[in-house]
């Protein structure tokens, strides 16, 4: 009896070991920049390329901050949440269209709807860069003193959105500052 | 002359491995700082596709990537600066050789308690093994030659 126990115990360990590892998404890599500032960034809008929109313009709210692309096909998916969020919740959502061209983004706004109080245009990625952007979708929130408190990587689902991003806003309202 | 025919083929196979994807040609003043550049790159890796360095990745942000470094390098930024931009934006994970910390000491020592662990089962077995062979040795011991 005592020769199978540890070839067994062995197993069972490996069996849980890939358990767990085969639920962790390797796509999902933590930012570093969780409480810490959003990266300063002037930008043009995506409508009014001769209006800016800047990084320090959304101190003082709590503001959800979301890189999309025309050409992104997941950000389809988590367009109707967003929709939904800024009119069922009157959150305020600011866009980065990321690495796009004008004509293609106004479009797709204009197809899919358009959640966003405004979009910066980052024709080159390099805002996203400084972000730490490297799939989009990607989504910030950011607390009333501009700091980040959450990132979501790849498209929101309304898991997330109910489960995390909802309460999490809640919080942030609540508290003063 | 089929010899020839079947070494170059299997020439060509080998060519066309280990080639950087460098999408735009980047121009270098000196070659140490074009080898800086590759070693730099090299030793980042690409977010998007996972097991591929910036050098090797021909992923959109990798590319976007590598401009940033060339224009680092050839701003005269040392590596350590360099390496300090990627991880305050992307996090440890850029680095094929990540910092020993907390959450690292698993991945850097993982595979020497691995180790251990395999030396002191194989100790194990051979000590069992030399037990059962001494008692073995001993039954036959009055065996007739």
């Amino acid at each position: 009896m005592n020769r199978y126990f540890l070839p067994l115990a062995l197993f069972v360990v490996l069996i849980l070991l890939l358990a767990v590892g085969l639920r962790i998404d390797p796509k999902l890599v933590p930012s570093p920049l969780i409480d810490k500032p959003l990266p300063a960034f002037n930008l043009p809008k995506l409508k009014t390329p001769d209006d800016n929109i800047k990084s320090s313009d959304f101190q003082g709210d709590v503001v959800l901050l979301n890189v999309w692309a025309s050409w992104c096909v997941a950000c389809r998916a988590e367009h109707p949440l967003l929709l939904e969020l800024s009119t069922n919740n009157e959150m305020l959502i600011y866009g980065i269209n990321y690495k796009d061209t004008r004509t293609d983004a106004m479009q797709w706004l204009q197809h899919f709807g358009d959640p966003y109080r405004a979009s910066a245009f980052d024709q080159h990625g390099l805002t996203g860069i400084d972000l730490g952007v490297y799939g989009v979708p990607e989504t910030y929130i950011m607390d009333r003193a501009g700091i980040i408190r959450y990132k979501h990587i790849g498209p929101i689902t309304r898991e997330v959105l109910d489960n995390t991003i909802l309460p999490l806003i809640e919080k942030l309202k609540a508290s003063g500052t | 002359m089929r010899l020839l025919t079947i070494f170059s083929i299997i020439g060509c196979l080998f060519v066309f491995t280990n080639v950087p994807a460098i999408d735009t040609p980047m121009e270098f003043n000196d070659p140490a700082t074009e080898l800086r550049f590759k070693k730099l790159t090299e030793e980042l890796r690409c977010l998007v596709c996972q097991n591929q360095s910036l050098a090797d990745s021909h992923a959109g942000l990798a590319q976007d990537l590598r401009n940033e470094v060339y224009r680092m390098v050839i701003a005269g930024d040392s590596d350590k600066e360099i390496i300090a931009y990627m991880v305050s934006r992307y996090g440890d994970f850029v680095l094929y050789r990540p910092p020993v910390k907390n959450t690292t000491y698993l991945l850097w020592f993982g595979p020497f308690l691995m180790l251990l662990i395999a030396v002191i089962v194989i100790a194990r077995v051979i000590r069992l093994r030399a037990n059962d062979m001494a008692e073995e040795d001993n039954g036959q011991g009055n065996d007739p030659i």
